[in-house]
């Protein structure tokens, strides 16, 4: 079965052309308008979007995506929704979905990654599900073509590092400070520690997320790395009502700001 | 020792595991073998037993109820955890990992509680050991059991409150745990009961098996045999298998009580939450409900793992409640026995005395896991005096 490098494509072909990637995060279900939003942050230069898939207990969210979480599954928004939502779209950077492993072990493994590859998502980040326990998910998405993109902390240790990057595919997702997702003044030391020590035992793409809120921030950060995720900053925005061109607009200063710092 | 010990991942039959955010994962490595080590040494084992004995007054004894026995048809003896230092079984447990935490030489205890009942054994804990702590708990809970918070404060803990999703001990537990994600090199995360990542359910249960073997040894003595039937309560489970613990390899039989509001066993799927695969109360889609009990320990949607191992062997078997059962039991205890005990335990019992005509003539050992005093105020309420 010829493996799927959508994301891995997508992530390279920037950073080949030495610069670097940027991956947004958007939570799905979000407001009426939530898909032309992603639309419009990849028109910004998003070259990935990760959707989030809303759950009840998000332990590794800080307040900001908690508060998305809550008011998209307010509005009646669920896996089944947001699926179907981005069927009949076809949008021009691939996309990964975030969300937690429960959602996936109840709708069953199999399913819910070929419904993942139905509705043209090509990734998936399942923060609560380490590497032990890994073996079940990663056959079934696998098996519809769903690059299986894993987290590194700065705790882990180095003989790990390299498990973790044997078996992410995509890119490998460097947390970059000890916490959950959220926006800080300044970006940790961490940031760019466990960047340069994943970019020392991999030839995959290293992208730091967790902790990166501001252009500054994601430019310090790919002094090491090879781009970044940015999420609590983009759904800020979000949560504060502006329109997709307004988030576009955020996003835009993000890609400009590596476009020329980096 | 008779109950199995969980396989190198975790696992109890299919269930239980380590699901929890790469950040975590080296400190639960850390905690089992830390744990696995002070275990096997003699003198962590007589430091615990010290405190156990000398500081929470250990043993606790086993009482005869023979007013309510008459009244019930049956011989029921209570194990009176009620009586342990800050009132419940709880301090079992955080004497142990207090100890752990301290020899791994972490600074901070951070903690997760429903009752306050877990909450107020971790503050009593980390004052005698002299570490920092800091308490999550739901703001429902927070207003239905402010005599705990208070006592946490009074303890030189930092109480905080939990504004997201049910505000009560789910999302406590979601903060704790965040805090333990950000913290996790100088925090110690003292879980509460038999649940969340391995090695906790496990580690959990082996502090609390202190319950079920002074209780087959008092029955034996006042039996001159083993109980027809053991019962308890069970939230996460921790009081349950600590009593279980002793009996698991004798004929009686075993009743984990749920709250009907909070039934896990007995109205859940398996799934994954908290770092365990479990039952659990969840919707279709798999998003977590929330449990709504009177019961502020006993409100939530998940399970320890080995009891829902348990549940699926059939070794024991789980039941559940109302609210309006429980409160019959409440003043049914205090009335009878002279005895106010917690609304959780209340639960046992209200299982015990609807289920009377099953039990005629049968020995019922209940797990009296804590006392009522915190409840009072509430019940004052409910029941509009
Ligand atoms: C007295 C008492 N019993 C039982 C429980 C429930 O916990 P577990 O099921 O772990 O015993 C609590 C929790 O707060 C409690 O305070």
């Amino acid at each position: 079965m010829s493996e799927n490098i959508q994301i891995e494509s997508a992530l390279r072909n920037r950073i080949d052309s030495g610069k670097k990637a940027l991956v947004v995060y958007i939570t799905g279900g979000l407001g009426d308008d939530w898909i032309q939003t992603m639309h419009s942050v990849i028109d910004a230069g998003a070259d990935v979007v990760e959707i989030g898939i809303p759950f009840s207990d998000p332990v590794m969210d800080g307040p900001i995506i908690q508060m998305a979480n809550d008011s998209s599954i307010e509005s009646g928004a669920t896996p089944v929704t947001i699926l179907s939502d981005l069927r009949d779209e076809s949008p021009a950077s691939p996309l990964a979905v975030m969300t937690y492993y429960n959602l996936a072990y109840r709708m069953g493994h199999e399913r819910f990654a070929s419904s993942l590859a139905s509705a043209g998502i090509s990734g998936c980040i399942l923060p609560d599900l380490p590497l032990e326990e890994l073996d079940i998910w990663s056959e079934s998405a696998a098996n519809s073509k769903i690059e299986t993109i894993l987290l590194a902390a700065p705790t882990t240790p180095d003989e790990r590092l390299l498990q973790i990057c044997a078996r992410s595919t995509g890119f490998v997702y460097a947390v970059g400070l000890l916490g959950v997702t959220g926006m800080r003044s300044e970006l940790a030391d961490s940031a760019t520690e466990i960047a340069s020590r994943l970019k020392n035992v991999t030839s995959k793409p290293v992208l730091v997320g967790v902790g990166i809120g501001s252009p500054e921030q994601a430019v310090e950060a790919c002094k090491v790395s090879d781009g970044v995720i940015v999420g609590s900053a983009i759904v800020q925005e979000m949560m504060n009502g502006s329109s997709p061109e307004e988030v576009g607009e955020l996003v835009s200063t993000f890609r400009d700001a590596l476009d020329k710092n980096c | 020792m008779s109950l199995k010990n969980p396989n190198e991942k975790g696992r109890f039959g299919p269930f239980g595991g380590r699901y929890i955010p790469e950040t975590l994962v080296p400190a639960c490595h850390e905690l089992e073998e830390s744990f696995v080590e002070a275990w096997a040494d003699d003198s962590f084992r007589e430091e615990l037993d010290s405190l156990l004995f000398d500081y929470a007054g250990r043993p606790s004894p086993v009482t005869e109820c023979l007013n309510l026995s008459d009244e019930l048809n049956c011989r029921l003896l209570l194990k009176r955890e009620d009586l342990n230092h800050t009132g419940s079984h709880k301090i079992n447990n955080v004497l142990g990992q207090a100890l752990l935490a301290k020899r791994m030489g972490k600074k901070r205890l951070v903690a997760e509680t429903g009752a306050g009942q877990h909450g107020v054994a971790t503050a009593t804990a980390a004052a005698l050991l002299n570490l920092e702590c800091c308490v999550y708990m739901g703001e429902v809970d927070v207003k239905r059991q402010e005599l705990n918070v208070f006592r946490m404060k009074l303890l030189g803990a930092e109480v905080r409150s939990v504004e997201s999703g049910s505000r009560t001990l789910k999302d406590a537990v979601n903060d704790a745990m965040r805090d333990w994600v950000a913290t996790v090199e100088e925090s110690y995360y003292c879980l509460g009961s038999v649940m969340g990542p391995h090695p906790y359910p496990w580690m959990v249960r082996t502090f609390h098996e202190v319950i079920g073997t002074e209780a087959r040894m008092q029955c034996e003595e006042i039996l001159g045999t083993t109980p027809d039937v053991v019962c308890a309560c069970v939230g996460g489970g921790s009081n349950a298998i600590g009593i279980f613990s002793g009996f698991v390899d004798s004929d009686a039989e075993l009743i984990g009580v749920e709250p009907a509001g909070g039934a896990a066993i007995g109205r859940g799927v398996p799934g994954v939450v908290h770092g365990m695969e479990s039952f659990l109360m969840q919707d279709e889609f798999g998003q977590v409900l929330e449990a709504e009990s009177i019961s502020a320990g006993l409100d939530y949607p998940g399970v320890g793992p080995e009891h829902s191992y348990l549940s699926s062997t059939g070794r024991a078997r789980y039941e559940s409640v109302t609210d309006d059962e429980v409160i019959e039991a409440f003043q049914l205890l205090s009335r009878t026995e002279g005895l106010i005990p917690a609304l959780e335990p209340a639960h046992a019992l209200a299982w015990i005395s609807r289920e009377r005509k099953y039990l005629t003539g049968k020995t019922v050992l209940l797990n009296l896991s804590g006392r009522g005093d915190k409840d009072v105020g509430q019940m004052m309420e409910i029941l509009n005096v």
